[in-house]
């Protein structure tokens, strides 16, 4: 019997997708400032596309829905970047900062 | 199926170069200090991923996600870091607490990891008996124009929706400055 050729097994795919979500949760931890934050979403978001996608490939039986859902996910993503940048914006106008810690008008 | 059996090494070490790709552009852009090379992570990140989607077949999206990720978001992040100062402050707080929750971010992302790997590598998840189209680009176009044509035309409202309320949000408290 020969071996699956490396591109074929899909453990590697969810491996490469859980690490994404990992780093991303870490980062979206780690990060003290708006941007950073969002940058970490991103690659939330580029893990759940990774994982949708290996799906589609390996396990559906109709292979065009999860790339369909996959192409939705970037257009959501690029309007949501869109909004998030310009209240990161109109942020940084009013109170000189993007850094987490001096956004806490709210917190009493 | 191959005569040449070096060829499937080379696409094997092609897919692991993909692979490392994605992962070392993540861990650039979620541990850097400055921001900008943040933003540089996350498009290698986005190469690699489009790499990615190329071996399962999709070069659509592969080129999808090049042109979106690395084309328009990273470059509205660029403008983004341009506008502000978005580099990362000097740690003030004290070393304990610093080290305590950062531990503690590791260890559930970690297990969250852990998690993930176990169910990726030993659930037997059911395969189709058959397959209904290939997934080919001419499917896609006929999928969106037919069964997929409303969430086509919200995703479209949504954009607009968000072009102009990026433009709302942006144009407030100009004359302030």
């Amino acid at each position: 019997m020969t071996p699956v050729p490396l591109p074929e097994r899909p453990d590697l795919y969810f491996i490469v997708a859980a690490l994404l979500l990992v780093i991303g949760i870490f980062g979206l931890l780690r990060r003290r400032t708006l941007i950073g934050m969002l940058i970490s979403g991103e690659l939330i978001f580029s893990a759940a596309s990774l994982n949708l996608m290996t799906f589609n490939y390996f396990k559906a039986p109709d292979p065009t829905v999860g790339q369909i859902f996959v192409l939705f996910i970037m257009g959501l993503a690029a309007a949501e970047i869109a909004i998030a940048l310009s209240i990161i914006i109109a942020v940084y106008r009013n109170y000189r900062s993007v850094k987490t810690k001096e956004l806490s008008e709210l917190s009493g | 199926m191959s005569t040449f059996p070096a060829s499937q090494m080379i696409v094997g070490g092609v897919f692991l170069m993909c692979a490392a790709t994605t992962v070392a552009g993540a861990l650039l852009a979620a541990l850097t200090a400055r921001i900008i090379r943040s933003v540089c992570g996350l498009a290698i990140s986005c190469i690699g991923l489009a790499g990615l989607y190329y071996f399962l077949h999709s070069p659509f999206l592969a080129l999808m996600e090049i042109l979106i990720y690395v084309g328009a978001v990273c470059v509205t992040i660029i403008f983004a870091v341009m506008l502000a100062e978005p580099d990362e402050p000097v740690r003030d707080d004290k070393l304990g607490s610093t080290l305590l929750w950062g531990s503690f971010a590791f260890v559930v992302c970690a297990a969250v990891f852990w998690g993930l790997w176990q169910l990726g590598t030993h659930q037997d998840w059911t395969v189709p008996v058959a397959r209904v189209s290939d997934g080919s680009i001419q499917a896609i176009g006929k999928s969106l124009l037919t069964t997929y044509s409303l969430a086509f035309e919200l995703i479209s409202l949504a954009l607009l929706v968000a072009i102009i309320g990026a433009l709302a949000l942006a144009r407030t408290g100009r004359d302030k400055v």
